[in-house]
């Protein structure tokens, strides 16, 4: 436990002076923000139209989940392939560390680095909620009688999923390869497989093949569940697996690579 | 400390060692000395747990190194070849992470004195990126040291400095040699003599010989090979040469100098120098060859071919 903080937090500290971390949270901040702001102009200008309608939180949420795709695999190609590459791998892989420590640490710190950024959009459920301390308004609401708590929390929640599976498959794929531009292809594109293709064979297919299918598609976990404030078992399942997959394909290659 | 019995491991098809035996005692620097491909690195890297072999054993500290992998890389320090450091750490954060994850008690104090005994505490705060490759050497040597291992094992630790700096770390590592067990390779036949107390010759993934460096050195120097050079033409210098009791083996080179070789003990350099002078030639130079590591092996191979068993 101590080794896998060890190496999270080595990893985290590492985030903070690589010029691809900025960029994505940059990239992510921006997007998300413009999205926001956009939001807000319609209500606004749409406002006696929109009968009862409010800007949602799930505006923001939703936007993580193609924002996540092209972006973590930016962040985890370097997790194991430049360690492999720079021979630091020798210098773990012979430390008393554990396999999965080290492959569990890795992952834990892009996530913690992910995370950082999900917290910085917080400010936006605040900006359309309001702050009051008592009965003292610091700031004023967006939306009366302020936003559904319960869904922001459902789909934050998928976000973090999000985050998590991803970051997982993308550390498995990492410690697959010794480049990290390779890692970063097949990272994106098994991100774009789960994402957006993987969806379609359901909607072709019939009886158990086709369940199959819509048991794989990433988007439905996310967006006709979580982000929509219902949170079931079978999702949290999805989530959960893919990122034991992930963890678990990267331990073995990390394990390979000794038998190499 | 360490023992090693019939360590062989495959890369594929091609055999990197080939059953391994030896072992090394508390307190001894033991030398590899061989040359590159000969599977050095191969035999550390399963002694420090990296990777397991094909086939044998080998126990460091009284562990196995495939059983109980974490034990022996508890107790063993280090340091590989391409000296595994993080550019975009400072020294001093470089080796409280390893301390860390050797869940060493007041690690930056730790680090902070491993660096000291690097002689590198005025660079504590630089980044390792802005190390020159002597700094860089040095910092992985307190890397493998700092959780004060029972069992060193250095592949090729002064490759890559310059001549004051390889001074320096030999002499680091003589005195880290003096409780401790240190494993060392190197591809330099005097540097196994000046740090190691035995030396292990390893070609082709197997042991040549195994001996301490005094008696390899007086076994392999039976006898000096000399070069003779004179000014101007050397016409019939190597038959000159030939015609002194106790000269044997003589070879004229392609510069016109004249190598010859004579059995230790019976220094007949006196006798062809006057041969030489009375020969009307002007003698220039007359100079012993050291052996190359190169020759040494193909001396040591050439033994073993012959039937006689390297003591």
């Amino acid at each position: 436990m101590r080794n896998i903080w060890t190496i999270a937090k080595r990893e985290y500290d590492h985030y903070f002076i690589s010029p691809i971390a900025y960029v994505v949270a940059f990239m992510i901040l921006l997007t998300i923000g413009i999205i926001f702001a956009i939001n807000i102009l319609y209500f606004i200008q749409n406002a006696f139209q929109a009968f009862g309608q409010v800007p949602e939180i799930t505006s923001i949420t939703g936007a993580f989940g193609f924002l996540l795709v092209l972006s973590i695999p930016a962040i985890t190609m370097r997790l194991l392939a430049d360690e492999a590459r720079m021979g630091t791998l020798e210098l773990l892989l012979t430390a008393p560390v554990r396999d999965y420590e080290l492959v569990i640490g890795k992952w834990l710190g892009g996530l913690l680095f992910v995370l950082s950024i999900v917290a910085v959009t917080l400010v936006f459920p605040i900006v359309l909620n309001g702050i009051a301390i008592g009965n003292f308004t610091l700031l004023p609401p967006l939306v009366s009688p302020g936003i559904d708590r319960q869904l922001m929390l459902s789909s934050y929640l998928g976000v973090i999923l999000l985050a998590a599976s991803f970051l997982a498959l993308g550390v498995g794929i990492s410690a697959i390869f010794t480049n990290q531009v390779a890692a970063f292809f097949v990272t994106l594109s098994t991100f774009v497989v789960l994402w957006w293709l993987i969806g379609f064979p359901a909607s072709v297919l019939q009886g158990t093949a086709s369940e199959v299918f819509r048991y794989l598609d990433m988007q439905a976990h996310f967006y006709n569940a979580l982000n929509r404030g219902s949170i079931n078992l079978s999702d949290l399942v999805y989530f959960f697996s893919l990122i034991a997959l992930g963890l678990f394909t990267g331990t073995t290659a990390v394990e390979v690579r000794r038998w190499r | 400390m360490i023992q090693v019995n019939g360590l062989t491991k495959d890369y594929g098809v091609r055999r990197a060692i080939d059953s391994l035996t030896f072992d090394a005692e508390q307190g001894e620097i033991v030398g590899f000395l061989g040359p590159n491909g000969a599977g050095k690195t191969t035999t550390m890297r399963i002694l420090t747990g990296y990777m397991p072999p094909t086939e044998g054993t080998a126990t460091v500290a009284g562990y196995d190194v495939v059983e109980e992998s974490l034990e022996v890389r508890r107790r063993v320090g280090y340091l590989p070849e391409t000296v595994p450091l993080y550019n975009d750490m400072t020294g001093l954060q470089y080796l409280k992470f390893m301390a860390d994850l050797r869940h060493i008690p007041d690690a930056e104090e730790q680090a902070y004195e491993t660096l000291e005994r690097v002689n590198l505490q005025e660079r504590a705060d630089s980044y390792i990126g802005t190390f020159s490759k002597g700094m860089r050497q040095r910092v992985g040597l307190a890397q493998a040291l700092i959780h004060r291992p029972e069992v060193l094992i250095l592949d090729e630790p002064t490759i890559g400095l310059d001549p004051a700096q390889v001074v320096e770390m030999r002499s680091v590592i003589r005195e880290i040699g003096k409780d401790r067990t240190v494993l060392l390779s190197t591809h330099i036949l005097t540097e196994a003599q000046q740090i190691c107390d035995r030396v292990l010759i390893i070609n082709k993934g197997k042991i040549v010989t195994e001996d301490t460096p005094e008696n390899l050195q007086s076994r392999l120097v039976g006898s000096q090979r000399v070069v003779v050079r004179v000014r101007g033409d050397a016409d019939g210098l190597s038959a000159r040469v030939t015609k002194v009791k106790g000269v044997r083996d003589v070879e004229s080179k392609a510069d016109g100098s004249v190598e010859f070789e004579f059995r230790a003990g019976e220094d007949v350099r006196p006798q062809v120098a006057k041969a030489v002078v009375q020969g009307g030639y002007e003698l220039l130079e007359m100079r012993p060859i050291g052996l190359s590591l190169e020759e040494i092996f193909l001396e040591l191979t050439r033994d073993n071919a012959s039937g006689k068993k390297p003591s």
